[in-house]
């Protein structure tokens, strides 16, 4: 008969209206700045440079090879390397960056950065709340701003800095095994010479 | 008890006895007129922010809560950024008849509000024929919406006045239909005359409101659903459409003229929703025997409030009509609906001689089966699918 399915859709309705206010389940609603859901593992927006240990200048990953800077597709990556070295997790010298900038009002969040690293040292963070009231030089993060601790990092991505830490550790590890095998193999170029000096004293 | 009820007129009684005798009767039309907007405006303002919690709610989302405790202060935020806004009128529009068009719904609009009868003494204009001037006013927004369409010079906004016009001038017709069998059995087109019709209780409990009888039913359905579509309100919003044709008539409209407009429509709204009351529900009288030492005014607002949610709760549950359903529903299934409920009430009024054991049982099952009859076979005719659409230039 006519009118039986609006009356039932207003049972419906009515039932959602009562029902949001004694079951509190059905508000799928979150009210963000006091509530906010928790974030997904794979989420990321903008990227951030790896540091470890306490000294974020000290401790950072990047070697400013550029190849980000190179491979970034809008361009927002700006490097100029420094005359300095420091050494790396490996204790290998390396280049380090005098001016690391990332431009993130000209980012895309596209991740290549992160792919082309072979350093580990920069990842994609999750952190939102950017808005400011310069556009211009408060959305270009310098390289104090970049850096952050390699704990963070675990925290954001547990399962991508849990590969990226075995992936360290196996360079360490292989760079202290050719550290040790080359202190081996210098011994006898060392011990030659005196054999030799020993010889040529025979 | 006596003076609660009274407290208003006695009060408005007393002010104007300060004046010198030669201005009290400009300052008691004055004072009433001031009363009026400034109830309504509140009313208005109460009923955006409860429209928008209640949807919000039938939708299982919280709605606004941010402005003030609840966000119950969101009509004065709404308010602020309304003034604040800039007035844009196209450059091409009719300036004179753009800018009057706001006004020419809410003058009318507040005239009809005058004749209501609010409480017991307390209707600000007593004409003897209250129910025509209420709809001879009522009759007149239809101008302001063409005029705020063609004014415009914009091609939504002309549509959404040309389906104004279709749908108001089609649904006026079972409108006035629907009121004449209550003027039928009051003998009067007096408001005033028609609440006090429905004051007192058979069998000591249950109010003689024309509500409570079957042509009273009848026609209270079919006032409250072309009530529905004169207020322009979901789901006959098709005149402005948000999603089809932007906003209608309303698209060139901005700031506080769009205001006046969005205004307009919620008092059309009250006052169609106050006249329904009056008609049907009783006006200011008291449900229930021992409820009557709650002031008559109360019980209006009360009953008003009560409509305005059952507004929202349609719309927040139905979909908005196809054009060719909305007339087809005024045309072949309201109207005819609403001539046969004239027939009822005459039976219901020349029965009441009747002598027989018995005689309400029997005029109620006549005059319930004379309405249920058509209301099926209508309906039935108005579901039966007649032919496929064919959509030629989809594909």
């Amino acid at each position: 008969m006519l009118g039986t399915g609006i009356i039932k859709g207003m049972v419906e309705t009515a039932r959602n209206f009562v029902g949001s206010y004694h079951d509190s389940d059905r508000l799928t609603t979150v009210q963000y700045p006091e509530e906010k859901l928790p974030p997904k593992e794979n989420g990321r927006n903008f990227p951030f440079l790896v540091f470890d240990g306490n000294e974020p200048m000290a401790g950072l990953r990047c070697v400013a090879c550029q190849i980000c800077e190179k491979e970034c597709p809008p361009q927002c990556i700006y490097i100029i390397k420094d005359t300095v070295k420091k050494p790396d997790h490996t204790g290998k010298m390396q280049v380090q960056a005098k001016t690391f900038d990332i431009d993130i009002s000209v980012c895309m969040s596209c991740q290549i950065c992160v792919e082309v690293c072979p350093f580990e040292a920069i990842k994609m963070d999750q952190v939102f709340e950017l808005s400011t009231t310069d556009r211009f030089d408060d959305l270009l993060l310098r390289k104090n701003e970049l850096a952050k601790p390699n704990s963070y990092y675990q925290q954001l991505h547990p399962t991508d800095a849990a590969e990226s830490d075995a992936k360290l550790a196996e360079d360490k590890r292989k760079a202290e095994a050719k550290a040790t095998a080359a202190t081996a193999a210098a011994k006898p170029v060392t011990t030659k010479p005196e054999s030799s000096e020993t010889k040529a004293k025979e | 008890m006596q003076g609660l009820d009274q407290i208003f007129v006695q009060g408005k009684q007393w002010l104007i006895a300060f004046l010198p005798e030669s201005v009290q009767p400009i300052a008691s039309i004055l004072l009433v007129i001031a009363s009026i907007f400034g109830v309504f405006a509140t009313l208005f303002a109460v009923t955006t922010i409860l429209e928008r919690k209640i949807l919000g709610r039938i939708q299982n989302r919280l709605g606004p809560n941010r402005v003030g405790p609840f966000g119950f202060l969101q009509p004065a935020a709404d308010g602020i950024k309304m003034l604040t806004k800039e007035d844009i009128v196209p450059r091409d529009a009719d300036k004179v008849v753009h800018f009057l068009a706001p006004l020419a719904l809410l003058v009318p609009v507040a005239l009809a509000l005058a004749v209501l009868p609010y409480g017991r003494n307390m209707v600000p204009v007593e004409f003897d024929a209250g129910l025509l001037f209420f709809f001879a006013v009522g009759a007149s927004t239809e101008l302001s919406v063409f005029m705020a369409g063609w004014s415009s010079r914009n091609k939504y906004s002309l549509i959404g006045a040309m389906r104004g016009i279709a749908q108001m001038i089609s649904y006026e017709v079972p409108l006035v239909l629907s009121t004449i069998s209550v003027v039928m059995i009051v003998g009067s087109l007096s408001l005033v005359k028609i609440v006090e019709a429905q004051s007192g209780f058979v069998f000591g409990f249950v109010p003689v409101w024309h509500v409570f009888t079957p042509w009273g039913l009848a026609g209270f359905a079919l006032f409250m659903i072309a009530a529905t579509a004169e207020s322009n309100r979901a789901p006959f919003d098709l005149p402005e459409a948000e999603s089809e044709i932007i906003a209608g008539y309303l698209t060139e409209y901005s700031g506080f003229k769009y205001a006046l407009f969005f205004m307009g429509e919620y008092w059309g709204m009250f006052a169609i929703s106050g006249l329904a009351v009056t008609l049907f529900l009783g006006g200011w009288n008291a449900p229930l025997p021992f409820l009557q030492f709650i002031p008559s005014y109360i019980w209006f607002f009360t009953k008003l409030l009560t409509l305005i949610f059952a507004f929202i709760w349609m719309r927040g549950t139905l979909p908005r009509l196809r054009l060719d359903q909305l007339m087809g529903f005024a045309w072949k299934f309201l109207l005819p609906l609403a001539l046969v409920n004239i027939v009822v009430a005459a039976i219901w009024h020349f029965s009441k001689a009747w002598q027989l054991p018995g005689a309400l049982g029997l005029r109620w099952i006549l005059c319930a089966l004379l309405i249920a009859i058509p209301f099926v076979g209508l309906g039935r005719g108005l579901s039966k699918v007649k032919a496929k659409r064919v959509y030629q230039y989809a594909e």
